[in-house]
């Protein structure tokens, strides 16, 4: 129950965050009479100036960077064991040499390097899809509690409490094990039911705030219907702190399918090579060649670092409790 | 509809909203109730304008919610009638309060940025308005709020309709919530101090574009306010209320020339003048609202008011006539301070 009250407590300060952050824009707009600017400029100026959030972005761009042109930049394909001739009984992963600078990826032969960057893709399909999956299941959940309260309220929280209470590990385990064929879509799909319940408790408690906000009674004191109460009023105003949790989410996505893909959930198919799967294979010549593990492992902790990086310091920007 | 459209099924002097014994609790599981508003009545016609006078917490913003039927349902308890051209608007269900929310009968609030949409230009605001209640496309609704902005005093209203909130100065903002709230020709409009989060200047500008309505258009305007400056520019009618209850209740004129309830005393009292031939600190009312006892034993003012005796704190008194036979000026006082026996302020 513990571990289950802490994730709640967290989304729910997240969710008060964003009450205050609304409240909050009143002075933004009273700054910007005397020529300051609004929330989100003055956001962006201490966003430029974070070098957390500069590394982070640095990270992040390079990243999706690499998977977007990751047919052009790897050296081979990755695929073809080149190195096939070079594996022998006593030295099955061939080294780093000319062309091919972190050796083979075990007794197949296949470039490292290239298999790294090409798995880039995979991992950046599966973060990205995951996430907005769960954003989108996230956000009809949350709009529908926040919305209707009452009963429909009580069920939709009910349920997403029941999600939070298991661990999303066990959880994404869970579900992967219920699809017969393990597939990337399946680990997306996973993936994507952890991260529902995060959103939606986020969203549904700064949908809350917003109906109880002065513009909202205003639209309501004009006749305006709940329909666009609901998706002009409400909705749009408290999407922002829902925003910023999906880049923190993001990076939970990325190791949340490497675990997975590790532990033999993911794609099968080791010809789409992914940074999970290849850290799994990797057990097997771990006493021989450790960069096996190493270098894929690098590769999720530097992604999943800037993800964070990221996302940590938009919230603090955005979150004018900690504003300098 | 126009104004002209109305006016034979209403005449001028007619009630348009008739408000009688309204009683609002809050209350709820394990909370004790508590009488927010406490048996008020009063008539507003059209082209009238009355005032809800009072301090913070007195009951004058509770009142105008409950007419609006936007208390929340639950944990409140509403009674008494709040007649409007025949219906009784509180036996309406949200559906059929909901179409005439905008229609028939509008508000307006106090602070004017936090009751606009941030994430919706102005324009789209306005324009909604018209689509929910006149069936308007969208063009159309953009064009004739570029009218209705035009209309409230909004410079370069084409502009402007596509600009957000905290685009506008404070003043433009309430223009605009105005705007919002005459966008369907009301008959009757609440403004709820609107004026209380602007500077003096501006606020002189919005009451004026109030006093044009009411005179225009016939709209009738509930106006509530602690500001009695705002009451001497724009009402009527002034209806004092305290803990809930209305305390007095008369004219304009005759609220400023006799007022005669302790606490209207104390209120014009606080008004700080330069005129004034006392010299001296002002006369502030001790104590706050949030110190009342309820009605039920005494007068809820005694423990405040300077002419309290025994019989203030024993029995409540009721709302009557004024002692020296003045008509239309009510009273709820067991001492009223009736001319030539003015004693409090020397």
């Amino acid at each position: 129950m513990n571990p289950m009250q802490r994730k709640k407590d967290r989304i729910d300060k997240l969710a008060e965050q964003a009450a205050g952050a609304s409240a909050d824009v009143p002075d933004a707009g009273k700054v910007a009479d005397t020529g300051g600017v609004s929330l989100i400029a003055s956001a962006w100026r201490r966003l430029r100036r974070n070098p957390v959030f500069l590394v982070g972005l640095a990270v992040t761009v390079l990243f999706v960077l690499i998977a977007i042109f990751a047919p052009l930049l790897a050296p081979h394909n990755g695929q073809t064991g080149y190195l096939l001739n070079q594996v022998t009984p006593n030295d099955p992963v061939p080294g780093g040499q000319d062309g091919f600078p972190l050796g083979a990826d075990g007794q197949t032969g296949r470039d490292l390097l290239s298999r790294l960057i090409l798995g880039s893709r995979q991992t950046l399909i599966v973060g990205v899809c995951a996430t907005l999956a769960g954003l989108a299941g996230g956000v009809v959940l949350g709009t529908l509690a926040g919305a209707f309260g009452g009963w429909v309220d009580t069920v939709v929280m009910r349920l997403v409490d029941v999600m939070l209470s298991l661990p999303s590990l066990l959880l994404a385990i869970s579900v992967a094990t219920l699809f017969g064929r393990p597939s990337q879509w399946t680990l997306i799909v996973a993936i994507s039911v952890v991260q529902v319940p995060i959103f939606a408790r986020l969203l549904r408690g700064s949908m809350l705030a917003q109906r109880a906000s002065d513009h909202v009674l205003a639209a309501r004191a004009l006749g305006v219907k709940r329909g666009p109460i609901t998706f002009r009023h409400m909705l749009p105003n408290s999407l922002g702190p829902v925003l910023v949790q999906a880049t923190l989410v993001l990076a939970t996505s990325i190791i949340d399918a490497a675990a997975l893909s590790f532990l033999g959930l993911g794609n099968p198919d080791d010809s789409s090579p992914e940074w999970g799967q290849m850290l799994g294979k990797a057990q097997d010549y771990f006493d021989v060649a450790p960069r096996l593990a190493f270098w894929p492992a690098a590769c999720i902790v530097v992604v999943a670092f800037g993800f964070t990086l990221m996302g940590e310091s938009l919230r603090e920007a955005l979150d004018p409790k900690t504003r300098r | 509809m126009s104004a002209a459209a109305y006016e034979p099924e209403v005449r001028a002097g007619d009630s348009l909203l008739s408000v009688r014994d309204l009683v609002v609790e809050f209350g709820g599981k394990g909370r004790p109730t508590f009488r927010a508003v406490d048996g008020v009545s009063f008539d507003v016609g059209p082209g009238q304008t009355i005032g809800l006078v009072g301090e913070s917490g007195c009951g004058k913003s509770v009142t105008s919610l409950a007419i609006m039927g936007l208390l929340p349902a639950r944990g409140n308890k509403v009674a008494g009638s709040a007649t409007f051209d025949g219906t009784d608007l509180l036996t309406l269900d949200q559906r059929e309060m909901s179409d005439r929310r905008g229609r028939d009968i509008a508000m307006i609030f106090q602070d004017p940025l936090s009751s606009l949409n941030p994430v919706v230009p102005i324009g789209v605001q306005v324009a909604e308005v018209m689509q929910r209640h006149q069936g308007l496309k969208k063009a159309q609704a953009m064009q004739e709020s570029r009218l209705l902005l035009d209309r409230v005093g909004i410079p370069d209203p084409a502009r402007r309709l596509k600009e957000y909130p905290h685009q506008l100065s404070g003043g433009m903002r309430q223009r605009a919530l105005i705007a919002m709230a005459l966008a369907c020709k009301p008959r009757l409009l609440i403004a709820d101090e609107p004026t209380t989060a602007l500077d003096v200047t501006i606020q002189a500008q919005i009451l004026e574009v109030l006093r044009e309505l009411v005179v225009d258009s016939g709209t009738a305007l509930i106006m509530i306010t602690h500001d009695l400056g705002v009451v001497a520019g724009l009402c009527d009618e002034v209806n004092v209320m305290y803990a809930g209850r209305i305390v007095e209740s008369a004219s304009r004129h005759e609220i400023f020339a006799r007022p005669e309830h302790p606490y209207t005393h104390g209120l014009l009292g606080s008004i700080p003048r330069l005129d004034g031939t006392r010299a001296g600190a002002l006369h502030a009312i001790p104590g706050s609202v949030a110190d009342n006892i309820p009605w039920t034993g005494g007068c809820a003012f005694a423990p405040r008011c300077t002419n309290a005796t025994a019989i203030c704190r024993e029995q409540s008194p009721a709302l009557e006539a004024d002692p020296t036979g003045i008509p239309d000026h009510l009273l709820r006082c067991h001492h009223p301070i009736l001319p030539g026996t003015d004693s409090t302020h020397e």
